[in-house]
Protein backbone atom coordinates (compact mmCIF):
# COMPACT_ATOMS: atom_id res chain seq x y z
CA UNK A 1 0.00 0.00 0.00
CA UNK A 2 2.90 2.36 0.78
CA UNK A 3 4.63 1.29 -2.11
CA UNK A 4 1.30 1.85 -4.19
CA UNK A 5 0.73 5.35 -2.76
CA UNK A 6 4.77 6.19 -2.94
CA UNK A 7 4.74 5.77 -7.13
CA UNK A 8 1.32 7.58 -7.64
CA UNK A 9 2.83 10.45 -5.16
CA UNK A 10 6.10 10.83 -7.16
CA UNK A 11 4.85 10.25 -10.63
CA UNK A 12 2.43 13.16 -9.60
CA UNK A 13 5.65 15.47 -8.71
CA UNK A 14 7.79 14.66 -11.56
CA UNK A 15 4.88 15.08 -13.87
CA UNK A 16 4.33 18.33 -12.15
CA UNK A 17 7.86 19.58 -12.14
CA UNK A 18 8.48 18.50 -15.62
CA UNK A 19 5.03 20.77 -16.09
CA UNK A 20 6.52 23.85 -15.01
CA UNK A 21 9.52 23.47 -16.69
CA UNK A 22 7.94 22.79 -20.13
CA UNK A 23 4.56 24.56 -20.69
CA UNK A 24 4.86 27.94 -22.06
CA UNK A 25 1.68 29.42 -20.67
CA UNK A 26 3.50 30.74 -17.17
CA UNK A 27 0.03 30.72 -15.37
CA UNK A 28 -0.36 27.03 -16.65
CA UNK A 29 3.34 26.53 -14.96
CA UNK A 30 1.68 27.81 -11.54
CA UNK A 31 -1.10 25.38 -11.93
CA UNK A 32 1.47 22.67 -12.26
CA UNK A 33 3.30 23.71 -9.44
CA UNK A 34 0.11 23.59 -7.21
CA UNK A 35 0.13 20.63 -8.20
CA UNK A 36 3.42 19.13 -7.28
CA UNK A 37 3.84 20.87 -4.18
CA UNK A 38 0.52 18.67 -2.98
CA UNK A 39 2.33 15.44 -4.35
CA UNK A 40 4.88 16.62 -2.43
CA UNK A 41 2.98 16.94 0.59
CA UNK A 42 1.63 13.61 0.25
CA UNK A 43 5.48 12.47 0.08
CA UNK A 44 5.99 14.09 3.14
CA UNK A 45 3.29 12.44 4.95
CA UNK A 46 4.81 8.86 3.92
CA UNK A 47 7.29 10.12 5.45
CA UNK A 48 5.52 10.85 8.50
CA UNK A 49 6.05 14.44 8.32
CA UNK A 50 2.61 15.42 9.38
CA UNK A 51 3.29 18.95 10.44
CA UNK A 52 5.76 20.11 7.32
CA UNK A 53 3.15 18.94 4.94
CA UNK A 54 0.04 20.17 6.44
CA UNK A 55 2.13 23.31 5.95
CA UNK A 56 3.04 22.64 2.53
CA UNK A 57 -0.49 22.67 1.46
CA UNK A 58 -1.41 25.55 3.69
CA UNK A 59 1.27 27.85 3.19
CA UNK A 60 2.69 27.40 0.23
CA UNK A 61 0.03 25.71 -2.25
CA UNK A 62 -2.23 28.56 -0.38
CA UNK A 63 -0.63 31.31 0.27
CA UNK A 64 2.43 32.00 -2.11
CA UNK A 65 0.64 30.08 -5.04
CA UNK A 66 -1.98 32.91 -4.81
CA UNK A 67 0.89 35.66 -4.81
CA UNK A 68 2.20 34.01 -7.86
CA UNK A 69 -1.40 33.96 -9.53
CA UNK A 70 -2.04 37.65 -8.37
CA UNK A 71 1.30 38.75 -10.45
CA UNK A 72 0.72 36.59 -13.29
CA UNK A 73 -2.93 38.05 -13.80
CA UNK A 74 -0.89 41.96 -13.26
CA UNK A 75 1.54 41.42 -15.47
CA UNK A 76 -0.22 39.06 -18.24
CA UNK A 77 1.06 36.41 -19.56
CA UNK A 78 4.13 36.82 -21.21
CA UNK A 79 4.92 34.75 -24.60
CA UNK A 80 8.98 33.80 -24.60
CA UNK A 81 10.25 34.05 -27.83
CA UNK A 82 11.98 31.37 -29.27
CA UNK A 83 15.94 32.32 -29.20
CA UNK A 84 18.48 30.37 -30.51
CA UNK A 85 20.42 30.92 -27.01
CA UNK A 86 22.94 27.96 -26.32
CA UNK A 87 21.90 27.37 -23.29
CA UNK A 88 18.89 25.90 -24.26
CA UNK A 89 20.71 22.98 -25.39
CA UNK A 90 23.19 22.75 -23.07
CA UNK A 91 20.91 23.09 -20.36
CA UNK A 92 18.63 20.55 -20.09
CA UNK A 93 22.09 17.99 -21.31
CA UNK A 94 23.58 19.57 -18.40
CA UNK A 95 20.39 18.50 -15.79
CA UNK A 96 20.12 15.05 -17.43
CA UNK A 97 24.16 14.27 -16.98
CA UNK A 98 23.13 15.38 -13.03
CA UNK A 99 20.49 13.24 -12.84
CA UNK A 100 22.02 9.93 -14.05
CA UNK A 101 24.87 10.65 -11.40
CA UNK A 102 22.43 11.39 -8.62
CA UNK A 103 20.55 8.83 -9.19
CA UNK A 104 22.90 6.63 -9.71
CA UNK A 105 24.58 7.79 -6.47
CA UNK A 106 21.56 7.36 -4.58
CA UNK A 107 20.21 3.81 -5.99
CA UNK A 108 23.52 2.28 -6.50
CA UNK A 109 25.14 3.24 -3.44
CA UNK A 110 26.82 0.68 -0.98
CA UNK A 111 25.49 2.86 1.94
CA UNK A 112 23.21 0.89 3.92
CA UNK A 113 21.24 3.68 6.10
CA UNK A 114 19.52 4.85 2.58
CA UNK A 115 18.39 1.20 1.88
CA UNK A 116 16.38 0.70 5.15
CA UNK A 117 13.03 2.46 5.56
CA UNK A 118 14.84 4.78 8.10
CA UNK A 119 14.26 4.65 12.00
CA UNK A 120 11.94 2.71 13.94
CA UNK A 121 8.76 4.97 14.15
CA UNK A 122 7.99 6.24 17.30
CA UNK A 123 4.51 7.37 18.33
CA UNK A 124 4.13 11.24 17.97
CA UNK A 125 6.79 11.75 15.62
CA UNK A 126 6.55 15.00 13.50
CA UNK A 127 3.74 16.42 15.25
CA UNK A 128 3.32 20.04 16.04
CA UNK A 129 4.09 19.32 19.52
CA UNK A 130 7.87 18.09 18.88
CA UNK A 131 8.38 20.70 15.85
CA UNK A 132 7.24 23.31 18.34
CA UNK A 133 9.60 22.13 21.29
CA UNK A 134 12.37 21.64 19.13
CA UNK A 135 11.74 25.15 17.66
CA UNK A 136 11.50 26.92 20.94
CA UNK A 137 14.16 24.99 22.59
CA UNK A 138 17.19 23.79 20.61
CA UNK A 139 16.04 26.13 17.15
CA UNK A 140 15.44 29.24 19.17
CA UNK A 141 17.62 31.49 17.55
CA UNK A 142 17.12 30.16 13.78
CA UNK A 143 13.21 30.43 14.48
CA UNK A 144 13.76 34.63 15.84
CA UNK A 145 15.95 35.05 12.49
CA UNK A 146 13.15 33.28 10.05
CA UNK A 147 10.76 35.92 12.05
CA UNK A 148 13.07 39.07 11.34
CA UNK A 149 14.02 37.78 7.61
CA UNK A 150 10.13 37.66 7.08
CA UNK A 151 9.84 41.24 8.54
CA UNK A 152 12.44 42.28 5.96
CA UNK A 153 11.16 40.61 3.11
CA UNK A 154 7.89 42.39 3.41
CA UNK A 155 8.91 45.82 3.97
CA UNK A 156 10.98 45.37 0.90
CA UNK A 157 8.74 43.76 -1.48
CA UNK A 158 6.52 47.09 -0.01
CA UNK A 159 9.50 49.31 -1.04
CA UNK A 160 10.04 47.25 -4.51
CA UNK A 161 6.56 47.37 -6.06
CA UNK A 162 5.51 50.67 -4.50
CA UNK A 163 4.14 53.34 -6.89
CA UNK A 164 6.72 55.85 -7.36
CA UNK A 165 6.24 59.60 -7.73
CA UNK A 166 7.20 61.57 -11.07
CA UNK A 167 7.27 58.46 -12.76
CA UNK A 168 3.49 57.85 -13.71
CA UNK A 169 1.16 60.92 -12.95
CA UNK A 170 -1.86 59.64 -11.05
CA UNK A 171 -4.91 61.57 -12.72
CA UNK A 172 -7.48 59.72 -10.72
CA UNK A 173 -6.30 61.16 -7.35
CA UNK A 174 -5.73 64.44 -8.93
CA UNK A 175 -9.20 64.72 -9.56
CA UNK A 176 -10.28 63.08 -6.67
CA UNK A 177 -8.87 66.28 -4.59
CA UNK A 178 -9.70 68.75 -6.43
CA UNK A 179 -13.35 67.91 -6.29
CA UNK A 180 -15.26 70.89 -4.47
CA UNK A 181 -16.42 70.37 -1.10
CA UNK A 182 -19.18 71.63 1.12
CA UNK A 183 -19.17 73.88 3.79
CA UNK A 184 -18.84 72.36 7.25
CA UNK A 185 -16.93 69.73 6.16
CA UNK A 186 -12.78 69.82 6.49
CA UNK A 187 -9.97 68.45 8.48
CA UNK A 188 -9.33 69.40 12.26
CA UNK A 189 -5.83 70.79 10.37
CA UNK A 190 -7.83 73.75 8.14
CA UNK A 191 -10.56 74.32 11.00
CA UNK A 192 -7.49 75.34 13.58
CA UNK A 193 -5.87 77.49 10.47
CA UNK A 194 -2.87 75.31 10.44
CA UNK A 195 -3.33 74.37 6.77
CA UNK A 196 -4.85 76.79 4.61
CA UNK A 197 -8.65 75.75 3.71
CA UNK A 198 -9.76 75.37 -0.04
CA UNK A 199 -12.12 76.85 -2.09
CA UNK A 200 -15.70 75.63 -0.36
CA UNK A 201 -19.19 75.75 -1.47
CA UNK A 202 -21.51 77.68 0.19
CA UNK A 203 -24.28 75.72 1.61
CA UNK A 204 -28.20 76.16 -0.18
CA UNK A 205 -30.44 77.88 2.04
CA UNK A 206 -32.71 75.85 2.51
CA UNK A 207 -31.13 73.61 4.26
CA UNK A 208 -31.30 73.86 8.24
CA UNK A 209 -28.95 75.91 9.40
CA UNK A 210 -27.12 75.16 12.65
CA UNK A 211 -28.76 75.36 15.66
CA UNK A 212 -27.90 78.80 17.71
CA UNK A 213 -26.72 78.83 20.89
CA UNK A 214 -28.96 79.02 23.96
CA UNK A 215 -31.02 75.91 22.71
CA UNK A 216 -31.36 73.15 25.00
CA UNK A 217 -30.25 70.27 22.52
CA UNK A 218 -28.59 66.83 23.93
CA UNK A 219 -25.72 67.30 21.85
CA UNK A 220 -24.49 70.90 23.36
CA UNK A 221 -20.82 70.79 24.10
CA UNK A 222 -20.12 67.92 21.99
CA UNK A 223 -18.94 69.05 18.96
CA UNK B 1 9.46 2.52 0.65
CA UNK B 2 13.45 2.46 0.93
CA UNK B 3 14.79 6.02 1.95
CA UNK B 4 16.69 6.03 -1.56
CA UNK B 5 14.12 6.12 -3.53
CA UNK B 6 12.60 9.34 -2.01
CA UNK B 7 16.70 10.60 -2.74
CA UNK B 8 16.00 9.50 -6.16
CA UNK B 9 12.90 11.94 -6.59
CA UNK B 10 14.59 14.25 -5.27
CA UNK B 11 17.32 14.31 -7.04
CA UNK B 12 14.89 14.01 -10.60
CA UNK B 13 12.84 17.15 -9.43
CA UNK B 14 15.98 19.31 -8.55
CA UNK B 15 17.66 18.58 -11.82
CA UNK B 16 14.77 19.26 -13.44
CA UNK B 17 14.44 22.59 -11.75
CA UNK B 18 18.36 23.13 -12.50
CA UNK B 19 17.25 22.65 -16.49
CA UNK B 20 14.00 25.11 -16.10
CA UNK B 21 16.58 27.56 -14.72
CA UNK B 22 18.67 27.22 -17.11
CA UNK B 23 16.66 27.15 -20.36
CA UNK B 24 13.79 29.34 -19.46
CA UNK B 25 13.58 33.36 -19.70
CA UNK B 26 10.73 34.76 -18.15
CA UNK B 27 12.01 35.38 -14.63
CA UNK B 28 8.75 34.25 -13.09
CA UNK B 29 9.10 30.98 -14.56
CA UNK B 30 12.65 31.05 -13.19
CA UNK B 31 11.31 31.77 -9.57
CA UNK B 32 8.47 28.88 -10.28
CA UNK B 33 11.73 26.69 -10.68
CA UNK B 34 14.24 27.82 -7.52
CA UNK B 35 10.87 27.06 -6.22
CA UNK B 36 11.31 23.64 -7.63
CA UNK B 37 15.18 23.03 -6.37
CA UNK B 38 14.04 24.02 -3.22
CA UNK B 39 11.37 21.28 -2.30
CA UNK B 40 14.13 18.96 -3.90
CA UNK B 41 16.00 19.58 -1.14
CA UNK B 42 12.82 19.95 1.76
CA UNK B 43 12.45 16.37 0.22
CA UNK B 44 15.66 15.27 1.03
CA UNK B 45 16.21 16.85 4.15
CA UNK B 46 12.73 15.16 5.89
CA UNK B 47 13.90 11.63 3.98
CA UNK B 48 17.05 12.08 6.08
CA UNK B 49 15.20 12.94 9.09
CA UNK B 50 12.75 10.02 8.72
CA UNK B 51 16.49 8.05 8.28
CA UNK B 52 17.94 9.34 11.83
CA UNK B 53 14.21 9.30 13.58
CA UNK B 54 14.77 12.85 14.77
CA UNK B 55 12.45 15.73 13.86
CA UNK B 56 15.25 18.24 12.98
CA UNK B 57 15.30 17.71 9.68
CA UNK B 58 12.11 18.46 9.40
CA UNK B 59 13.00 21.99 11.50
CA UNK B 60 14.93 22.21 8.52
CA UNK B 61 12.74 22.41 5.95
CA UNK B 62 10.55 24.29 7.84
CA UNK B 63 13.01 27.11 7.80
CA UNK B 64 13.47 26.69 4.12
CA UNK B 65 9.94 27.05 3.38
CA UNK B 66 10.20 30.63 5.21
CA UNK B 67 13.60 31.52 3.03
CA UNK B 68 11.61 30.48 0.16
CA UNK B 69 8.86 32.82 1.28
CA UNK B 70 11.01 35.32 0.88
CA UNK B 71 12.54 34.61 -1.88
CA UNK B 72 9.37 34.80 -3.45
CA UNK B 73 7.72 37.48 -1.96
CA UNK B 74 11.04 39.73 -3.12
CA UNK B 75 11.49 38.65 -6.55
CA UNK B 76 7.63 39.32 -6.94
CA UNK B 77 7.81 42.63 -6.34
CA UNK B 78 11.31 43.00 -8.42
CA UNK B 79 8.76 41.72 -11.52
CA UNK B 80 6.19 43.96 -10.92
CA UNK B 81 8.60 47.06 -10.22
CA UNK B 82 10.14 45.77 -13.29
CA UNK B 83 6.41 45.51 -15.29
CA UNK B 84 6.11 49.48 -14.01
CA UNK B 85 8.96 50.76 -16.00
CA UNK B 86 7.70 48.90 -18.84
CA UNK B 87 11.30 47.10 -19.75
CA UNK B 88 10.63 43.81 -21.21
CA UNK B 89 9.91 40.44 -18.87
CA UNK B 90 12.51 38.70 -20.08
CA UNK B 91 16.06 37.75 -18.03
CA UNK B 92 18.12 38.14 -21.49
CA UNK B 93 16.73 41.92 -22.50
CA UNK B 94 17.60 42.73 -18.78
CA UNK B 95 21.20 42.62 -19.63
CA UNK B 96 22.29 46.98 -18.03
CA UNK B 97 24.53 45.44 -15.60
CA UNK B 98 26.53 43.37 -18.51
CA UNK B 99 25.17 40.29 -16.45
Amino acid sequence: MSAVLFFIAAIGALGGAIAVVTVRNPFYSVLALVVHLVMLAALFLLLHAEFVAAAQVIVYAGAVMVLYVFVVAYVGNVEELAGGSALRILGPLLALCLAIVLCTAMLGSGLKGIKGKGAPYVLGFGTPRHIGTLLLTKYLLPFELASILLLVAAVGAVVLARRRRGLEPDEALQQRISVPRPAYTGTMAEAAGARVDRETVPLPQNEPQPVASGAKTPYEGGW
Amino acid sequence: MAISWYLAVSALIFCIGAAGVLTRRNPLVILLCLELMLNAANLALIAFSRMWGGEDGQVFALIVMVVAACEVTVGLGLIVAIYRRQLPIDVDELSELQG
